[in-house]
């Protein structure tokens, strides 16, 4: 049973990427883009909440440009500091600017099967599976629905995926593969039910809500429906842009950053002017396209910086922040799935994003490994440390330890030495082995992260949800698939 | 004098100028100028250089589009002469495009069109969110050697397979190849539904379509 959540907080690293001024400008040029370019919001619903706050609604283009005191003040409705709530309440996350939690990445379509090594399309087993570890390991906050479960209908397949997280984990469960106003309601329902009512649901969220816009400068409808039933419901939800340099953004980063800033924050004003104070987050994975091929990267220093800048973004509107990092384009657990998964994750630390998302993927969150999740949980693990800075106090300068030691010494035998050795990192999965040892053995990280992410899939018992509560999800999922 | 113009068309495709394409288009028509040898022996040969320094690594995905657009663009202008004249531009086949029903996303289907149509083919782009039973109409109608579908979510991808088995109902399926495209796609996925081809990208889209063309 895992209990313990490893954040990271109170850090003593920072980072000056934009200046104050630089993001004035940049919340400058995204008022501008509200105003006169507009952003479309393809929903009936939401069009027709834009026209009743005053806003400028083009119904056949769906298009609506908005005055920039009506996104500033709706943007002023929302909480800076809320919960996400788990089944356990002892992992409840605080999303209070001061913490950094990292998540499992999704949605995927294929895995590398865990016994087989096989790569093949992914189903509902996986996302239990993928569920338990998340459940046991103490660097994964939350859950995202890691693949797709589609062995099961479409219309009902996030439902599914859901239940099964909540079958396999007491953690907090975001889902980023509702995006229609159906499944919205009965994924609410599945919520009510596991948080024992709406009243305690709106108090004690066991679900988010992710939705992704669609660049440039546009959403979707059945995202927007859902997000605004979640809103109603007291559900955090976000807005996740993932506008890319060269193809959905403009090739340059202040541009993009700006263009999805316009998506994001039009429509978290929309959920606020309907349902005023309602939680919500900034989520962002913007990028940079690859100039031969058009393709998303997922990595380079333009994804280092944005998921640098983006959290200047969010706490100049004092929202949390839901960062995409992680997310190599490495196409098997290699040295670029090592840099790209390290910096991103780092420079996303270091400024505090509140979420991070998140481990496990190859391929441009496309192909679902275990060894790497476990892998980017030793990367979090290693930058959570590195975060802590270096403590400068006189238990830390050790000026009697030193003294009894003298030059030409050592410390092994010192009481100072055992009481701080454990602040030391000790990795998991590095290569500290003496080179004949190497040799011999001929294997390496990726070999004993898929050994521990067995270990741990064939030992660790989630606390089991109560029958009740599973059969109630199966009641509602059923009511869902009938229409 | 031709010579010239002709260097002049194949320059604007470089330079992705759309306008001045078009101008040098209405030019050649005015100047009675065979529209087909307007094609083939100046715009295209700006196709061609922008292609070569694209497979070399010197030319990036942007300068393949714009040169695409302005090629479009151009062709576009000189087809009412050629059709006055009774001539047409070969093309490698006819492919209708379009991202299934429930799914919004354009970016990847707009800039497979664009190539492709830079290519040689004659694509009817239909835009996002189109129904399988549109897309049926469409390959009917314009005699349709490919149909391209893109979708970029796991649940829209299932409609790639609709469109396949209402092809295969509606007995058109063996007159007509299938490609499909988008994020989620994998190789699994494509035999699964028993379509033709697949690209994980807009420039395999390319090369899958003239294989499954025969060019």
């Amino acid at each position: 049973m895992s209990k313990n959540i490893k954040s990271i907080t109170n850090p003593k690293l920072s980072l000056n990427i934009l200046t104050p001024n630089e993001v004035q400008r940049i919340h400058e040029a995204t008022l501008n883009i509200i105003e006169n370019v507009g952003v479309r919001f393809p929903s009936k619903r939401a069009l027709e909440i834009w026209e009743a706050y005053g806003a400028r609604v083009d119904h056949d283009r769906m298009i609506v440009k908005v005055k920039p005191h009506l996104i500033e003040e709706a943007l002023k409705k929302a909480p800076p500091v809320y919960p996400l709530a788990a089944r356990d309440p002892a992992q409840d996350l605080m999303l209070d600017g001061n913490h950094v939690y990292v998540g499992t990445d999704g949605c995927g379509v294929e895995v590398i099967d865990l016994h087989s090594g096989q790569r093949r399309t992914s189903c509902l087993q996986d996302v239990a599976d993928v569920a338990r570890i998340a459940d046991y390991l103490e660097e994964v906050a939350f859950h995202w629905v890691a693949v797709s479960a589609q062995d099961k209908p479409a219309e009902t397949r996030g439902l599914h995926e859901i239940k099964a997280l909540w079958e396999n984990s007491t953690k907090h469960v975001q889902t980023e593969s509702i995006y229609n106003e159906s499944e919205a309601r009965a994924a609410i329902e599945m919520a009510a039910a596991i948080a024992g009512g709406r009243e305690q649901l709106r108090q004690r969220p066991v679900l988010s809500l992710m939705q992704c816009t669609a660049s440039p400068l546009g959403h979707d409808g059945g995202s927007l429906e859902a997000a605004l039933l979640a809103a109603e419901a007291g559900i955090p939800t976000g807005f996740m842009t993932m506008a890319a340099c060269l193809t959905t953004g403009p090739a340059t980063m202040a541009g993009t950053l700006a263009v999805g800033n316009a998506e994001v924050i039009a429509a978290t004003a929309l959920l606020e002017l309907a349902y005023p104070g309602a939680p919500v987050f900034y989520a962002a994975a913007q990028t940079a396209s690859d100039l031969r091929s058009g393709a998303y990267t997922g990595g380079g220093p333009e994804d280092f910086l944005f998921g640098a800048a983006t959290n200047l973004l969010s706490d100049f509107y004092n929202i949390p922040l839901s960062m995409g990092s992680f997310a190599t384009g490495a196409k098997e657990p290699n040295w670029q799935a090592g840099i790209e998964n390290s910096l991103s994750t780092f420079m996303a630390c270091v400024v505090m994003s509140d979420m991070l998302l998140g481990v496990g993927f190859l391929h441009g969150s496309r192909i679902w490994s275990y060894a790497q999740m476990l892998m980017d949980c030793e990367i979090f693990s290693i930058i959570h440390k590195t975060m802590q800075g270096i403590v400068v106090d006189d238990e830390s300068l050790a000026l009697d330890t030193i003294a009894a030691v003298g030059p030409g010494g050592n410390f092994l035998m010192q009481k100072h030495t055992r009481q701080h050795m454990r602040d030391i990192f000790l990795p998991q999965f590095m290569d500290r082995r003496t080179y004949n040892e190497w040799e011999s053995k001929n294997d390496d990280g990726r070999n004993w992260a898929l050994a521990r992410a067995r270990e741990i899939h064939a030992n660790h018992q989630p606390e089991p949800i109560d029958p009740r509560l599973s059969a109630e999800m199966t009641k509602i999922i059923i009511g869902a698939e009938r229409g | 004098m031709s010579k010239e113009l002709f260097e002049k068309m194949a320059q604007s495709i470089i330079d992705g100028e759309s306008e001045v394409a078009v101008a040098l288009a209405k030019h050649a028509i005015e100047s009675g100028i065979d529209p087909l040898e307007a094609i083939t022996k100046g715009f295209v040969l700006g196709v061609n250089t922008v292609g070569d320094a694209f497979s070399r690594g010197d030319a990036f995905l942007p300068e393949l589009v714009m040169a695409g657009e302005a090629m479009k663009a151009a062709v576009t202008t000189l087809e009412p002469e050629m059709a006055r004249r009774g001539t047409a531009r070969q093309v490698l086949g006819k492919v209708v495009l379009a991202t299934v029903e429930g799914d919004i996303h354009e970016i990847g289907k707009t800039l497979v069109g664009t190539l492709l149509s830079a290519s040689g083919f004659q694509v009817y782009d239909m835009g996002v969110d189109v129904s399988a039973s549109r897309i049926i109409e469409k390959v009917r109608e314009v005699d349709a050697n490919i149909v391209a579908l893109s979708a970029l979510l796991t649940t829209t991808m299932v409609k790639q397979g609709e469109v396949i088995e209402i092809l295969k109902k509606e007995g058109l399926r063996s007159s007509v190849k299938v490609m499909v495209g988008g994020a989620p796609v994998t190789r699994d996925w494509v035999q699964k539904i028993g379509a033709d081809g697949y690209s994980e990208d807009a420039i395999g889209a390319v090369n899958a379509g003239k294989q499954l063309v025969g060019a």
